[in-house]
């Protein structure tokens, strides 16, 4: 196991490995959230807790509605019923932007680069609290212009890490795919978030950068403080950065526990299976089965090459 | 058989391209492109802002006799109360919603002001006219002299009124100049860009939409206030649903999402619009063009023929505008 990831292990080594299970510290707590789509049930999530300060993975097959959970934990959706609590607030029926200034960051499945705006800019766009930003002040630039040149060095402070910087006044637009998840990811931080919720950060994204991707990643906990959801197809970066798992099929919560424990897992093998499979399967086994399941579905992300 | 004046033909032109009407579309424009260009509003009812500016101004003095101060900052209101009435049930919806309700809410202002219902407050069809008394006052020029230089000569009674509509539209571009370069104005063009990118970061989408339609509904009341100044007058048959587009062939025609391009687009359309027009009437005139073909009367529905070939040759030849940046047009295709 990595060594990044042994904080984040031992703090969770005592919680059970079952659907639900209670955490020590959870910034995240979700009860009876259930959302529909006509007669489809999306998110139908008993109980969930989401401990701080750890990497924690979402997984489940296409359509299991893990999008579907982000969008209703973020304030993009309205769950039916259900009741979310952020950091010990309760946050039912807040807006995405309130949900933002209490710390709570997310991404898109579909990335969602600013094209017209230059990457800087993107880049300012997710600093708080700017006071140039209210119409009136904004008139008159002595008022944040010092303001504006702290987010700036923040910004690019930030882009160096993501190696963006030689791209600072380029419109986002032209960046590649890959280089626009950096910039996604990276504008997310401006935020300063205490929750990042990463929807499949990593499709799309070219080999050479997955890894640089995934180290930072994997620095977020410790480097930014934040705690980070993400969703992923790819088991290999389960397995990699990953704290904890929680696994999702049709709507609900299946499994939960560290990644070695979810292969061996019944019912996350039934969910991607089907349900007649019997033999636990081997890591190599599991991810091979996770990706046919992926190429049946005819939905493949780009993904990294085998070494 | 005189020959075709091209000297007349290029005076006129030069003199209309900077008239009175090019401020006003000027400033419409501009309004459109605080809406559609930096905010991504979608607004076709441009033409109700600018009625409901003029009547508001106008309605402050016949009905409750202000000063003239007032009755502008009246006009403003009428334009901010609008603004809210279509922007607070749509700007959470779709961005066609908004699209759909300004075309309706225009011409609703203007049967308004037409309707019977109404004569008492509006005066009907027959529009608006004792407001022009106080403006009257402060006109520092004589009304029966020409003022201005080389071909730009125009009388006092409307220079007064050129000269507000110029010049409010110069410190209208640098309001809109400052507000886009500053941290407003980003977040502004992060919601045209992408709304739900702006939200998860933290931006009020809705506030956010709702001060910009504000904001380009008042510079279109402020459009609608110059040209009753100027006119005199204010008549409802005259904010009609194509107006609005003139204003967005306006604001294309110089280039959607730069700072002065709705001047630009202004003058060079009146310039066209005039010149088409002088250009027409003396080759009929002229016996140029045989009258079985074409008398003067169907002139003005020609040129706008014209500039409707002139438009779709722009949007072959140069889409972005004569300021947009094809970079940018190009983003959008990816
Ligand atoms: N707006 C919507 N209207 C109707 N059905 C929807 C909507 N959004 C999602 N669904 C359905 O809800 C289910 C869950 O979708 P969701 O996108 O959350 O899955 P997912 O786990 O993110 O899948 P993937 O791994 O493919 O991204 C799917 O069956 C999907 O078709
Ligand atoms: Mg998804």
């Amino acid at each position: 196991m990595p060594a990044e990831t042994t904080t984040g292990a031992d703090v969770l080594a005592a919680v059970p490995h079952e659907p639900g299970a209670p955490k020590p510290d959870p910034i995240v707590v979700v009860d009876g959230m259930r959302k529909t789509f006509g007669g489809l049930v999306a998110v139908d999530v008993d109980h969930l807790e989401i401990q701080r300060g750890v990497i924690t993975a979402l997984i489940g097959p296409n359509g299991a509605g893990k999008t579907t959970f982000f969008n209703l934990l973020t304030g993009f959706d309205r769950p039916d019923t259900g009741h979310a609590v952020f950091d010990g607030k309760e946050i039912d029926g807040y807006r995405p932007y309130q949900l933002a200034g209490l710390g709570m960051v997310r991404t898109f499945q579909l990335t969602k680069s600013l094209t017209k705006l230059s990457v800087i800019e993107n880049m300012k766009l997710g600093a708080k609290g700017q006071l140039g930003e209210r119409f009136l002040p904004s008139l008159v630039t002595p008022l944040w212009r010092r303001q504006e040149r702290e987010i700036e060095e923040r910004a690019m402070e930030l882009l160096r890490r993501f190696q963006l910087d030689h791209m600072r006044d380029e419109y986002a637009g032209t960046l590649s795919g890959g280089q626009r998840k950096l910039l996604e990811m990276a504008r997310a931080l401006m935020v300063e978030p205490k929750l990042i919720m990463l929807d499949e950060p990593m499709a799309g994204v070219n080999p050479a950068l997955t890894q640089s991707l995934l180290e930072h990643v994997k620095r977020l906990p410790t480097e930014e403080g934040a705690t980070v959801v993400f969703v992923e197809h790819d088991m290999d970066v389960v397995r990699d950065i990953s704290d904890w798992v929680v696994v999702m099929a049709e709507g609900q919560i299946i499994a939960e526990g560290p990644h070695s424990s979810i292969g061996q897992n019944q019912a996350v093998i039934d969910a991607y299976l089907g349900a007649h499979h019997d033999a636990p399967l081997d890591a190599d086994q599991e991810e091979e089965w996770l990706r046919e399941d992926r190429l049946e579905l005819g939905d493949v992300p780009p993904r990294r090459e085998e070494p | 058989m005189t020959g075709i004046d091209w000297g007349f033909i290029l005076n006129q032109t030069l003199a209309r391209s900077l008239d009175l009407n090019a401020a006003v579309y000027a400033l419409a424009a501009v309004g459109l492109n605080v809406h559609f260009g930096y905010a991504g509003l979608l607004n076709f009812g441009q033409v109700g802002f600018v009625a409901v500016g003029a009547y508001g101004m106008g309605l402050a003095i016949t009905l409750w006799q202000t000063g003239p101060f007032v009755a502008v900052l009246m006009g403003i209101g009428f334009a901010v109360v609008f603004a809210l009435l279509l922007g607070i049930p749509t700007l959470r919806l779709r961005a066609d919603y908004l699209a759909i309700v300004t075309i309706a809410a225009a011409e609703i202002v203007r049967l308004l002001a037409r309707s019977t219902a109404l004569r008492d407050v509006t005066r009907g069809a027959e529009g608006l006219n004792e407001f022009i008394g106080p403006f009257r006052e402060l006109n520092p020029f004589n009304p029966s002299l020409l003022y201005g230089i080389g071909p730009f000569q125009y009388r006092g009674s409307q220079f007064f009124a050129i000269v507000i509509g110029w010049v409010v539209t110069l410190i209208t571009l640098l309001l809109v100049w400052q507000l886009m370069r500053s941290p407003w104005g980003r977040v502004v063009k992060a919601i045209r860009e992408d709304e739900d990118a702006a939200r998860a970061l933290g931006k009020n989408a809705y506030w956010y939409k709702l001060q910009a339609l504000i904001l380009g509904g008042v510079i279109g009341g402020l459009a609608g206030m110059v040209l009753a100044i100027g006119n005199a007058t204010i008549q409802p048959d005259f904010f009609v649903a194509p107006l609005t587009f003139f204003f967005w062939l306006v604001l294309i025609l110089g280039g959607v999402g730069r700072v002065w391009s709705p001047v630009v687009g202004s003058v060079i359309f009146w310039a066209l619009i005039t010149f088409m027009r002088n250009l027409g009437r003396a080759l009929v005139t002229e016996g140029l063009i045989p009258t079985s073909i074409m008398d003067t009367s169907q002139i003005d529905q020609i040129q706008f023929w014209i500039v409707g070939i002139a438009l779709a040759l722009l949007m072959v030849f140069r889409p972005q505008g004569i300021f947009g940046s094809r970079e940018e047009m190009a983003l959008d295709a990816r």
